[in-house]
């Protein structure tokens, strides 16, 4: 069970955030002894909490606290105080997730290499790479059951992926199927198979989908090494003269202020959050914010290129039926220049119900060419575009001091225009996706704008070099070597795919590295 | 029956506010309902013409011929409270205005769809026509009383999922 832990015991790992990196990495140093206290903003939910209702689970479940959005990017026109749609729970964001758990290509750790230089884009190959990174895919994939890995079978297709299925064979494709899902196929891990139920996004009411909220944190606290503490907000960091940082600022669920001392601390809060903690950390020996000697806190903060093709055919599909992304089609997602863009994207089947695609199909439009559409929703089939953005240093994480959170904390202010890149791709995936549904029988297709940010990376990114990058190859910030960044901000670039097995498969090498470090008494 | 004698409940009465409303809403004095009396409304803040005028907006904002009136009126009815009522009289006074700028006596006036959604489109831009519709987009499609005429299920758990109802019973492929 939880082990309470003393505010003032320096020997603590404390860890921010409990979703697929910060959550991962508190179970995975609990399970070596190591004493973590883990500080969630959001409560508590478990499957029996999650609501099969998508207006009555945002409010459950979304991180709703003050943001602002500007720039080019449609988001900051549609929905400005919501540019991304995270969670604010234990577990974080995988309660959210689809469970698309997809390595990432061996080229795109090599970004720059692979690509070139390309205006406007700060790209950096990672300091890492695939023959690195297999062992610990190796051991997430394991942890989270994913479908094709493991001797695992894929799911069974819906009536969604059938007709993507049938569309994308039909123009041509080859690399299409169910996908490598953290869904159980069959029971694993004690936790029963997928029963198609919907409403992936709303929280699994089975728990066939992996979670940290009911994996990770639970399997953490019954080594008696871990103490999650719920609706526990982060303020700061602090630190010592020497520069190492010392404690935790927060406010508990009372609004009270409480510091909790630490060893080592291990940001893990999505990507607007990471930043802004370490920006809201500033001291006179920091003063442009922990971490930030490169001035990267923040930048190249990135969504991948995103966007959805939803179309109508004569018959019912019923897309809402089963896993909310049930199938993906991988054959552009290459890097291949001949398109007029570098790096790749997938194409991945989605549905939202009747209530989330009257907000998002066209956020702002009204009249009966689009209620019309709406008519045909039964009849709609959907897939989602997940393509690499271009990293750009002007796309970033600030804080606004003159508007402050309940708490009295400068808010963040997120920043992003499409890159050219962005926008030849987001344009090549559209076609491409209406292509497939015009073959599968679609009498009309609707290209639908990215939906507020659920892929939110970079901003802490990862690189050998101190002066271009937050983090070294270990997640561990150049400046200061007690401080982690556990969470898809380390992200050097985004690559095509849905970055949750990549954060899992860090946190892991992570927590490795950080135990063989405080065993040799280096930290 | 002191409220029907005062709206005036006489055919020839009811006949003319049945066209003042669009053809679908009859006003009462505190009340709005529909022809044949299936549903009413009771207003309490706003003026019963400006909760009608707001119905026929919100049916024209979003129209789905298949939703009844009812439908539309719970979804604004949310805005007959003393806090927002002047802030909806002012905006439909400006509604009739911009109508009344093309030739009709008032938004319900415009007998036919194409020209009331003309006359929104000369509001649209404001912040009355996007709090209507931002406030409508969720509280229409969010009523699960709609749902089944777009052949959406809604929430499926307590059902056992889809895994042995359908989930890929797709046969026209």
């Amino acid at each position: 069970m939880a082990a309470p832990f003393s505010n003032t015991d320096d020997s603590v790992v404390v860890i921010i955030g409990t979703g697929a990196g910060g959550g991962t990495l508190a179970n995975e140093l609990a399970q070596k002894g190591i004493s973590v206290v883990a500080l969630e903003a959001g409560g508590r939910y478990l499957p029996e909490d999650y609501i099969n209702d998508e207006w009555a689970s945002f409010a459950q479940l979304a991180w709703l606290d003050t943001r602002r959005s500007d720039g080019s990017f449609r988001l900051s026109r549609d929905f400005a105080g919501l540019p991304s749609w995270i969670v604010k729970a234990v577990g974080g964001t995988t309660t959210h997730w689809a469970g698309a758990s997809l390595r990432f290509q061996e080229h795109e750790w090599k970004a720059l290499t692979t690509y070139g230089r390309v205006d406007g884009a700060s790209l950096l190959d990672w300091p890492i790479d695939a023959a690195e990174m297999d062992p610990w895919y190796t051991l997430a994939e394991a942890k989270m059951g994913v479908t094709r890995t493991n001797g695992l079978p894929g799911l069974p297709g819906n009536n969604n992926f059938l007709v993507m299925e049938k569309g994308a064979k039909d123009v041509g494709y080859r690399e299409v199927h169910t996908g490598r899902m953290a869904i159980n196929s069959l029971e694993y891990g004690g936790r029963q198979a997928c029963q198609q139920t919907g409403f992936c996004f709303q929280g699994c009411k089975w728990g066939a989908k992996w979670s940290t909220a009911y994996t990770e944190i639970p399997l953490g606290e019954e080594t008696g090494n871990l103490e999650v503490r719920e609706r526990c907000h982060a303020a700061r960091i602090e630190h010592d003269d020497t520069g190492k940082v010392t404690g935790v600022v927060y406010f508990d669920k009372d609004g009270v202020e409480q510091r909790q001392a630490a060893r080592i601390v291990c940001v893990a809060g999505n990507t607007i959050e990471s930043p802004r903690l370490l920006l809201n950390s500033a001291s006179s020996m920091f003063p442009d914010g922990l971490a930030n000697s490169s001035g990267q806190v923040g930048r190249n903060y990135m969504r991948h290129v995103t966007g959805s093709v939803y179309s109508i055919f004569e018959h019912p599909v019923r897309m809402w039926r089963g896993t909310t992304m049930a199938g993906i089609m991988q054959d552009e997602a290459r890097h291949d220049p001949s398109r007029g863009f570098v790096a790749g994207y997938e194409l991945e089947t989605l549905s939202l119900g009747l209530p989330f695609m009257a907000a998002f199909l066209d956020p702002g439009a009204w009249g009966r060419e689009f209620t019309s559409a709406l008519d045909g929703y039964e009849n709609m089939a959907g897939m989602w575009i997940v393509g690499e953005d271009m990293p750009q240093e002007t796309n970033r994480i600030t804080v606004d001091t003159a508007v402050l959170d309940q708490f009295g904390l400068p808010t963040p202010v997120v920043h992003y225009d499409d890159h050219p890149n962005d926008v030849a791709m987001r344009n090549h995936a559209y076609e491409r996706g209406i292509a497939i549904h015009r073959a599968a029988g679609a009498v009309r297709s609707l290209p639908t704008p990215p939906y507020p940010s659920t892929h939110n990376i970079g901003t802490n990114r990862m690189s050998d070099n101190p002066r271009d990058g937050v983090v070294n190859r270990w997640g561990q910030s150049h400046d200061i070597p007690n401080l982690f960044v556990s969470d898809g901000s380390q992200f050097t670039t985004g690559a095509a795919e849905n970055p949750t097995l990549t954060i899992v498969a860090l946190a892991i090498r992570q927590a490795d590295h950080i135990a063989r470090e405080m065993g040799a008494g280096n930290l | 029956m002191n409220r029907i004698n005062r709206a005036g409940m006489t055919r020839r009465e009811l006949l003319a506010r049945s066209v003042a409303a669009g053809g679908s809403l009859l006003v009462g004095a505190s009340w709005v309902t529909e022809r044949g009396a299936a549903w009413a409304l009771e207003v309490t803040a706003l003026k019963p013409e400006t909760m009608a005028t707001l119905v026929q907006m919100a049916r024209d904002i979003y129209p789905h011929d298949r939703i009844p009136d009812d439908r539309y009126a719970v979804a604004v009815k949310g805005y007959d409270t003393a806090e927002k009522a002047p802030m909806v009289e002012a905006g439909i006074a400006a509604l009739d205005a911009a109508a009344q700028g093309q030739g009709h006596p008032g938004y319900l006036g415009a007998l036919w769809e194409a020209e009331r959604v003309a006359v929104l489109r000369t509001i649209e831009k404001g912040e009355f026509f996007r709090t209507i519709r931002a406030g409508l987009v969720t509280d229409l499609y969010n009523q699960k009383e709609i749902w089944p005429l777009f052949g959406y299920e809604g929430e499926s758990f307590s059902h056992g999922g889809y895994i042995d109802r359908g989930f890929n019973d797709i046969a026209w492929l």
